[in-house]
């Protein structure tokens, strides 16, 4: 470990998100305000509360993924090696012209692989019904879905990256936590590219059946494609949600060696446990006002050049009180003039995934000066002063854009993107 | 770090963000405090036998490395009891260990200055393993409100910070290297200026379906003698055993450690984590590069390396890479080489950071611990294995290593 303080560029996006089977696809569904949360289909939800989610319309075989890769990877780490091999194309990396010993991997994700392990728990406890499930049953691949860094491992065989391999776990911040992590590796040297990013594949009886048991997850059933609706007054709940995004990221002088397109720069991030509650956040928002300072200050960036902020914005009713407080804690009166939406309103909460989803689409914001909107943001709340962008996007000039999350575990994390001219004399003055 | 060996020899070598080992708390198969689990290995006590969580008749594999009955109530708020699997409710009695070992009053500190990282490959299984059941035989309602967080992966970062009432940075890394890899990253955030940072690691997956879960990586040994089933780099290897445990590592700033007068077990001198190539392909496993870049990190030379703690998977073609990558850094018979770990079976992330403290107090206490049961060492390893007991010598520095699937991770402590 050194202690240099490199600059950090992305330059390779791919996501596999509901509504959204690209990159492209899913940045056009969110900057049109389309929403893409529905009945449950990957099972059948009758009896569960919620009954609602954000699917991805993910085909394994038309990805390109062969009969045992399908049987070897949970739908989790097939969500992450599609997005990553767009993100690596997007990037215009050669796996020839990758150093594999200076490349890594830092994937996140909230659940790991608890799709297939209760599909296989309903074989070898026969549905159920025995406490000494039988091993006879049991599917070669189960330990790689117990162990999660089986999913970092084969994000790290696209490209045969042979440097550190993470998989970062911190609940619904690991998207935004796996993204830091990467970019700690590049900027202290121990990493020059990283392939970085979060996946979850949640839509399964007993994740929806976790989130039942705790009211977290909205009930309209009735109306599930305007059912996610964060800073509005009528909101009860997130809607859950599966998708991957995966970022190559670089260091900056090697992408700009090499003529890469640079999407934006990672200019800081910060985290901070919130030590108070596995589930529940602390009013007023002060640990994620200091995750906040954290991140402008290692970006060499003030508060008041925040140009928008991409909230966690669930939807549920303490969580949107919660950061709204936490911006104005932070950013003192420019909360009151800064932009803030949640994407969360189109394609719902994908745990683990949604922090870097949410990095691509603050990425592709800056690239598109565009400010995706908040769907379904009809009925303001009284309680809630700050400008969601309702409805429409809106163009803006994006130089400074910040993003945010909270997690089960108590976690609080930010994380601050910037505009990435080769020329900016404020990066890493902290 | 980076600097020269002249430099440390001369003291030049900054203190600032250096970090240290102030405090340890282990939780292991054979002992429940870190006092015992010491006197065990070095007296070569072992902590396998049957199961007893469950019938293990059944399963082609029946030993395990079982954390001996406790009562909950007396170490685990109660309010905590209903709401936590085995594996919180070790990470919690080996926190307040590793505290109460440091002689640190958290509670005293600004509480935004302390972070904490832990590793973790399995979550709260058997807490998980009963929900699964209420809700596939009695459906979806009978689900636990508490299942939400005692089973992920995030559980014990998140019950520890709450516990403690750490407001600092919270990180968890998964997969079985995740106990060193955590002290790797609390010395990230000592570096970057906290004083205090809790790592380390604990890991528990037995119950039925964890069991099965690992019987389908056909590594684990058939073996029913608990004194010949796990034997890594001997003739004999047939596989590995299992066990529950680890360590919390109370990681320090080493000003910070000297101004309150703590006494360091050693320092985090260095780190490197590697990833193999693809099985089947003809590029060498990343192993000796984890190994190289720890040394460089540490600015250590091989001919400085008192004691390697080996992963020791106790698997031939595995025990076979590893013993090469040793060599091929230090030479054949160079270094001692240990494998403590048979005395408690692998302890899934929970295990390196087991290795880690057991590591350092052979330098607090100027004793290398001994592998146990193995007789028959292969002689192409060339390794210089410590067995027939312990070995007393002066460590100043040690090197440990993890493995797991595919992940390799080694780092360098060194004596204050």
């Amino acid at each position: 470990m050194n202690t240099m303080n490199r600059r950090v560029a992305i330059t390779g996006i791919g996501v596999r998100a509901p509504g959204g089977g690209s990159t492209k696809e899913f940045w056009e569904l969110i900057s049109s305000g389309a929403t893409a949360t529905r009945t449950i289909s990957l099972f059948d939800p009758t009896g569960f509360r919620s009954q609602i989610a954000g699917e991805c319309d993910f085909d394994p075989v038309a990805e390109g993924f062969s009969q045992q890769e399908i049987r070897r990877m949970d739908r989790v780490a097939q969500l992450a090696v599609a997005a990553t091999r767009e993100a690596v194309a997007d990037a215009g990396l050669e796996v020839g012209e990758i150093d594999p010993h200076r490349t890594g991997v830092s994937v996140g994700s909230a659940i790991g692989s608890t799709m297939s392990l209760e599909e296989e728990y309903q074989v070898l406890s026969n549905g159920g019904s025995k406490w000494l499930v039988d091993h006879e049953y049991a599917v070669p691949h189960l330990f790689s879905y117990m162990v999660p860094t089986s999913i970092s491992g084969e994000v790290a065989w696209v490209v045969g990256a042979e440097g550190p391999v993470a998989l970062v776990s911190t609940g619904c911040t690991s998207g935004i936590e796996s993204v830091s992590h990467a970019a700690q590796l590049i900027r202290e040297g121990s990493a020059d590219v990283m392939l970085t990013g979060g996946s979850d594949a949640s839509i399964s009886p007993i994740c929806v059946a976790c989130f039942d048991a705790i009211k977290a997850t909205t009930p309209r059933n009735d109306d599930p494609a305007t059912a996610s609706r964060p800073f509005d007054r009528t909101r009860n709940g997130f809607v859950l949600a599966e998708g991957c995004a995966m970022l190559v990221l670089e260091e900056f002088g090697h992408a700009v060696r090499r003529g890469a397109h640079i999407y934006a720069e990672i200019g800081g991030w910060g985290v901070r446990a919130n030590a108070y509650h596995m589930t529940g956040l602390r009013p007023q928002g002060h640990e994620m006002a200091q995750a906040i300072d954290v991140a402008l200050r290692m970006s060499g960036r003030a508060p008041e050049q925040v140009d928008y902020v991409n909230a966690h914005g669930s939807g549920t009713k303490q969580n949107d009180k919660h950061e709204t407080d936490a911006f104005k804690r932070s950013l003192g009166d420019h909360a009151y003039r800064t932009p803030v939406s949640s994407i969360k309103s189109m394609i719902g909460h994908s745990l683990g995934a949604i922090g870097s989803i949410e990095i691509a689409a603050c990425a592709l914001a800056i690239e598109s000066a565009l400010i995706p909107p908040t769907a379904n943001l009809h009925e303001p709340d009284p309680e809630l002063d700050l400008d969601y962008v309702p409805l429409e996007a809106r163009p803006a000039d994006l130089r400074t854009v910040l993003t945010v999350g909270s997690g089960f575990g108590g976690f609080q994390s930010a994380m601050v993107l910037t505009k990435g001219d080769p020329d900016d004399h404020d990066a890493r003055r902290a | 770090m980076t600097t020269t060996l002249a430099e440390r020899d001369a003291g030049t070598r900054p203190e600032a963000g250096r970090a240290v080992i102030t405090g340890i708390g282990v939780i292991a198969p054979n002992g429940f405090t870190t006092d015992e689990y010491w006197d065990a290995v070095l007296h070569g006590r072992s902590g396998l036998g049957r199961v007893t969580r469950f019938d293990p008749a059944q399963y082609p594999v029946k030993l395990a490395g079982e954390v001996a009955d406790y009562d909950v109530h007396a170490y685990v708020p109660g309010r905590l009891v209903p709401q936590t699997d085995q594996t919180t409710r070790l990470a919690l009695i080996a926190m307040d260990a590793a505290v109460g070992d440091a002689g640190l009053d958290l509670a005293a500190m600004p509480s935004d200055q302390i972070g904490i990282v832990t590793g973790n490959s399995v979550g709260g299984l058997e807490y998980s393993q009963r929900e699964l059941e209420k809700l596939w035989s009695a459906g979806s309602n009978h689900v636990s409100a508490y299942l939400s967080f005692a089973w992920f992966y995030a559980v014990n970062t998140g019950q520890l910070s709450i516990r403690h009432g750490l407001h600092g940075p919270g990180g968890v890394l998964t997969g079985h290297t995740g106990g060193l890899d955590s002290v790797a990253h609390a010395r990230r955030y000592v570096a970057d200026g906290l004083p205090v940072a809790v790592s380390g690691a604990i890991d528990s997956s037995l119950c039925p379906l964890g069991w099965v879960i690992e019987l389908t990586t056909g590594r684990m040994s058939t073996v029913t003698d608990p004194a010949r089933a796990y034997l890594p780099f001997d003739h004999a290897a047939s596989g590995y055993l299992s066990g529950e445990g680890g360590a919390i590592l109370i990681t320090e700033d080493a000003g910070h450690a000297r101004r309150r007068g703590a006494r360091p077990y050693g320092e985090i001198a260095g780190y490197g984590a590697t990833f193999d190539p693809r099985p089947g392909s003809d590029r060498e496993p990343g192993l000796r590069r984890a190994i190289e870049l720890a040394l460089w990190d540490a600015g250590v030379p091989p001919a400085e390396v008192d004691v390697v703690f080996a992963d020791a998977a106790g698997v031939a073609d595995l025990d076979r890479a590893e013993a090469a990558a040793i060599t091929a850094v230090f030479g054949p018979r160079a270094v001692p080489v240990t494998a403590p770990k048979t005395t408690t079976g692998r302890l899934h992330s929970g295990g390196p950071a087991l290795d880690a403290a057991t590591a350092l107090l052979s330098m607090r206490h100027g004793v290398i611990p001994p592998m146990i049961n193995v007789t028959d060492p292969v002689a192409s390893d060339r390794l210089d294995l410590v067995l027939a007991g312990p070995r007393e010598t002066r460590v100043g520095a040690a090197l440990v290593l993890a493995r797991g699937d595919g992940l390799n991770s080694a780092m360098v402590l060194t004596a204050p």
